[in-house]
Order: C-alpha cells, then sequence, then structure tokens
C-alpha cells in the first residue's frame, strides 16, 4: 500500500481572535501603568510588611484551621451521608436534622455562638444527668454524681472553638456533596459487592466512595477554597492568629489600609494556587479506570499495534 | 426440625411471593435444582425472572414462602413454628456462598481484572494474599484472560467484561451460580465466548441457575427449563422436551418469538 498524499491545506484564518488580544493588550498595559504610578498602592511600604512574623504565624494559624476543619468537615461529612442513605430511619432522621441545622446557621453566627460558649456554660462536666434533682427525691441535697469536670474556656479556647465550628458547617455542607457522589455510582456497583458477600461498609469503602470520588473532589476543591477565605471570619470568636487579621492590623496601625488589603489578595491567591495544584493530581488520580482523554489516547495506541479501531 | 439438610437439593423454593408495592411480581414460585444441575428459566420480559434470582441470594426480601439454597433457609432462622430474620451479617456470609453475574457486568471501574477477582476473598474471606493472587490468576486463564489481568473494565470488550465477572464470582468458590442474562447485553459476535466459559462451567458440575434466551445453550447444557410468566411457572421440565413439545399456549406462543 503506498503512503497517502498528506493534507496541505490553508487552515482556516481567525481574524477576530487577534482583534481581541490587541484590545486586551492595551488594557493590561493600562492597569499596569495604573499599578506603576498610582502611589497610594505604597508597593514599598505592603512589601515590607506582608511578610511580618506577626503576619507569617497568621499565616500558619489560617492554614492550620482550614486543614484541620477541612479534615473533620470531609470524616464528618461522610459519615453524615452514609447515614443520611442508610436504611435505618433513625440514622437518617439524625442526619437530616443535622444537614438542616448547619446549613441554616451563617458560619459567622456559628463562630460567635461558639466562641462564647463559655456563657452558657462555665464548666463542662461528665456525669449522671439531673443528679441534683434526682438526690433531692430521695432526700439528699446536694447529690453530685459528676466523673470529671473542666472550665470550659480552658476546654474551648478560641482556635478551637473556630475550628470546631468551621469543622461542623463544612461537614453539613460536605455530607451533601457525597451524598450526591454516591448517588451518582451506578446501584449495580453496590449490588455486585453485597452479592459477593460484603457488608453494606464494606461496599461503602471498596466500591461505592472510590468511584464517588469522581464527583466529591471537584466541589471539595471549591469547599476547600471557600474554607480557606473564610478563616477570615475567626475574629468573631476571637481568633487573632490569623491571616486577614493580622494584615488589616498593620494597615490600621500605618493608617494605610488599603495596601495590606491587596497583600491579602495576593496571599490569598497564592495559598489558592498550590490547593489548585494538589487538586489537579487529586483529580487525576480517582480517574482511575475512567475514560480520560489520557486513556483514549492510549487504547488508541494499543488498538493501533493490534490493527484495530477503538 | 433443624436447618440444614446436606443431601438435598441444592435450591429449592416453596410458594415465594414478592410484591413492589402493589404490584405482585411472584405469585408462588416452586422450584427444585439438584445439586450439579443447570436450571435454565425462560420468560417474556417482566414476568419476574430477575426478581426471582434476587430473591434467590436475598438480595430482595420475599413477601411469603421459603427459599432454601444447600439445605439452609436463605434470610431467616426457624424456631418452633416461628420464623426470625437473619442478621445481616449472616445474610453475608450465605450470600458468599452463591456467586452472581449481572447482564451489565457490574465490573468494579476502578479496579483492575485482577483486582476484581482478588478483591471479595481478600476483603471478604480474609484470605492471604498470595493464595487469592494465584488463584485469580487461575481464573483469568480459566476464562481465557490470562493476558488481560492488569487491564481495568473499561478496556476489555464486553465478553471480556462478563468472564471476568465469571471469574470474579467463581474466585468466592460458590456452590450455586446466577446468571441473569449474561448474554443480553452483549454484541452478537461476543455472546459465544460467554456461552463458552457457562459451558464448561456446566460441565465441571457447577449448579447453575441462569436466566436467558439462549434456546441453543438450554438445550445444550440444561437439565431443567423452568419457563415463567405473569409471576409464576407455567410449564418446566427436561429442555429438549420442553422446546420440541412445549405443552402450554403461552410457551409455545414464547418459543416461537425467541426461537
Ligand atoms: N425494585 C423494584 N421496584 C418496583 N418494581 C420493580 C422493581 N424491580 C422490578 N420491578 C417490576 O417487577 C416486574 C418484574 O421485573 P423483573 O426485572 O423481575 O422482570 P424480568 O422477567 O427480569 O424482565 P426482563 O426480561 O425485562 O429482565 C417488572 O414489572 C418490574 O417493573
Ligand atoms: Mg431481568
Amino acid at each position: 500500500m503506498s503512503q497517502p498524499e498528506p493534507i496541505r491545506a490553508v487552515p482556516v484564518r481567525h481574524p477576530w481572535r487577534w482583534v481581541a488580544v490587541g484590545f486586551l493588550a492595551v488594557l493590561t498595559a493600562m492597569f499596569v501603568h495604573m499599578l506603576v504610578t498610582n502611589e497610594n498602592f505604597h508597593w514599598r511600604f505592603m512589601f515590607r510588611h506582608m511578610f511580618t512574623p506577626a503576619v507569617l504565624r497568621g499565616l500558619q494559624g489560617t492554614i492550620l484551621v482550614t486543614v484541620l476543619a477541612m479534615i473533620f468537615g470531609i470524616g464528618l461529612g461522610v459519615l453524615v451521608a452514609i447515614a443520611r442513605l442508610s436504611p435505618n430511619p433513625v440514622l437518617r432522621g439524625v442526619s437530616w436534622a443535622y444537614t438542616w441545622f448547619f446549613r441554616a446557621v451563617p458560619r459567622i453566627v456559628l463562630l460567635a455562638v461558639f466562641g462564647n460558649l463559655n456563657i452558657l456554660w462555665p464548666n463542662l462536666s461528665l456525669g449522671v444527668p439531673f443528679d441534683t434533682y434526682i438526690g433531692k427525691i430521695f432526700g439528699v441535697t446536694d447529690l453530685h454524681m459528676r466523673l470529671f469536670t473542666v472550665e470550659t474556656r480552658s476546654l474551648l479556647t478560641g482556635f478551637i472553638a473556630g475550628t470546631i465550628s468551621l469543622a461542623l458547617s463544612e461537614a453539613a455542607y460536605m455530607a451533601e456533596i457525597v451524598r450526591a457522589g454516591m448517588q451518582s455510582v451506578d446501584p449495580g456497583q453496590e449490588e455486585a459487592a453485597t452479592a459477593l458477600g460484603m457488608s453494606r461498609g464494606q461496599a461503602l469503602r471498596r466500591v461505592v466512595l472510590p468511584q464517588a470520588m469522581r464527583v466529591i473532589i471537584p466541589p471539595t476543591g471549591n469547599e476547600t477554597i471557600a474554607m480557606l477565605k473564610d478563616t477570615s471570619l475567626l475574629i468573631y470568636v476571637p481568633v487573632t492568629t490569623e491571616l486577614f487579621y493580622q494584615l488589616s492590623a498593620i494597615g490600621s496601625r500605618f493608617f494605610l489600609p488599603f495596601p495590606m488589603y491587596v497583600a491579602a489578595c495576593l496571599w490569598y491567591l497564592a495559598i489558592v494556587s498550590v490547593l489548585l495544584v494538589g487538586q489537579y493530581y487529586l483529580e487525576r488520580h480517582f480517574a482511575r479506570g475512567h475514560r480520560t482523554e489520557q486513556a483514549r489516547i492510549r487504547l488508541s495506541g494499543i488498538a493501533g499495534e493490534q490493527g484495530g479501531a477503538v | 426440625m433443624t436447618d440444614v439438610d446436606p443431601t438435598g437439593p441444592m435450591v429449592r423454593t416453596v410458594g415465594v411471593h414478592k410484591s413492589f408495592g402493589r404490584l405482585e411480581v411472584l405469585r408462588g414460585i416452586d422450584m427444585v435444582v439438584e445439586r450439579g444441575q443447570v436450571c435454565v428459566v425462560l420468560g417474556p420480559s417482566g414476568s419476574g425472572k430477575s426478581t426471582f434470582l434476587r430473591c434467590l441470594n436475598h438480595l430482595e426480601k420475599i413477601d411469603a414462602g421459603e427459599i432454601w439454597i444447600d439445605g439452609r433457609l436463605v434470610g431467616y432462622r426457624r424456631k418452633g413454628d416461628k420464623l426470625y430474620e437473619l442478621h445481616d451479617k449472616v445474610i453475608a456470609e450465605q450470600r458468599r456462598d452463591i456467586g452472581m453475574v449481572f447482564q451489565r457486568f457490574n465490573l468494579f471501574p476502578h479496579m483492575t481484572a485482577l483486582q476484581n477477582v482478588m478483591e471479595a476473598p481478600l476483603r471478604v474471606k480474609g484470605e492471604s494474599k498470595a493464595d487469592v493472587r494465584e488463584r485469580a490468576g487461575a481464573l483469568l486463564a480459566r476464562v481465557g484472560l490470562a493476558d488481560k489481568a492488569t487491564s481495568y473494565p473499561n478496556q476489555l470488550s464486553g465478553g471480556q467484561q462478563q468472564r471476568v465477572a465469571i471469574a470474579r464470582a467463581l474466585a468466592m468458590r460458590p456452590k450455586l451460580m446466577l446468571f441473569d442474562e449474561p448474554t443480553s447485553a452483549l454484541d452478537p459476535e461476543l455472546v459465544g465466548e460467554v456461552l463458552d466459559a457457562m459451558k464448561d462451567l456446566a460441565r465441571e458440575g457447577m449448579t447453575m441457575v441462569v436466566v436467558t434466551h439462549e434456546i441453543g445453550f438450554a438445550r445444550e447444557v440444561g437439565d431443567l427449563l423452568v419457563f415463567m410468566d405473569g409471576g409464576v411457572v407455567v410449564e418446566s421440565g427436561n429442555p429438549r422436551e420442553v422446546i420440541a413439545n412445549p405443552k402450554h399456549e403461552r410457551t409455545k406462543s414464547f418459543l416461537a418469538k425467541v426461537l
């Protein structure tokens, strides 16, 4: 068989693309000009203050709260989602109520509430409920059946209170995401696992959830980004080792708030960019066994070797 | 009376009823499949064949009647004249002995062919990885797929996927295999390879209940043919005889359509 003549055609021209590029170039030039010439940006001031030890500690706090709140939020969210899809009506009810409550209350309110729980209960103790009342019935005044008691303020520091409230709120959103992911998996999968003798837990862990991940991860990336930004609400607990609070504190101290707001933008942009890289690799990992672009190319290569088509 | 009767038939069902809401899908199914027999279930769409198979391994709860597999009551325990539902864990144990092959394969797409076959013996029975790997490799070789061990299901043809699914079910060393239209989702040229794997299995003495429209398969390896329609068994008997001389009008018209 002779090699066919390669195609030599004039490609389609796209003149409007060049017009758009030119237009955007002009806009960019104007923007950069403004950045450089407008002195109110105080670039030098900004760069000097956006890496101070206090800011870096704030950054650490922001990242730590984001990571912890997401880990607990995802873990609890998976449990709530599994309960929601359980055959057990009690579990279904509890999980519905949980999601209802924590989606209804704004995070900023939740943070304020958790930050001030010590007003409600100055001490936390574990023991028999209604012990003093039961004591009275039997004629004993002052019956205390407590295992231990701690001061709420020492147990629930601002940092922990903030992390817990963000995690609880996150779990409600994650539960809905995980539930959607689990429901996107063909029911035949759980059925096949069940028919092999797996328990519901095994079927979920080994078969359903790994496949649901493909649907779960992209919105979870969004949730992580949203969480990172919501850590700026921690001041309502109040927690001050947090990025935005530290940056704006510097701005207020020097009466130059605007440059520090710009610094905050840059910091958040930088962290989110790092997160996006992580998300890319996670998505790639869980696309295993699905016809991604890569798999198709590899397959057509194989088929080519075997002289067939895909 | 005890629940176990190891000399009796592999499958015995008595008056099995099943409804979905108002729709009565099974209306008293009696069936006996002896050990080593191949039972072919025929019937028009919607006659309850899949539902019946799913009742056999308790994927569906029955409303009335009894199902005995290998001398054990499926899903319940009898004490005196009272029935007690079995715990999920015990039901899962019963299912280990019953392999099931689905119309749409239902392979786990995130695992390779070998991992699909190894999964249940590893996780459910907790067998050692080396043993399971060896057995899984041998099973894949047996269905002619030794060279596809590391392929993911989406890299396999339908016929290859269904053969992996058969190997996956066999990996649990079942006493009974259930097949729900295992070749209906396949391109015609791929049907043969799956039927061949099933015929091998039948010749080796596996007890099988097979829902299929493959009359040739029924004639060749079937020991018993059951024709279902409207949730009841209309006619049953030796496949060659029933196919040659159907007694019932409904059997006749159905066979006329699929032959
Ligand atoms: N989970 C369910 N809920 C409600 N109705 C159901 C359910 N499963 C099956 N049915 C109904 O029960 C009837 C019998 O279904 P079944 O799948 O057992 O038929 P079949 O004989 O296997 O048919 P086919 O040859 O099309 O597979 C159908 O009318 C179907 O709609
Ligand atoms: Mg069916």
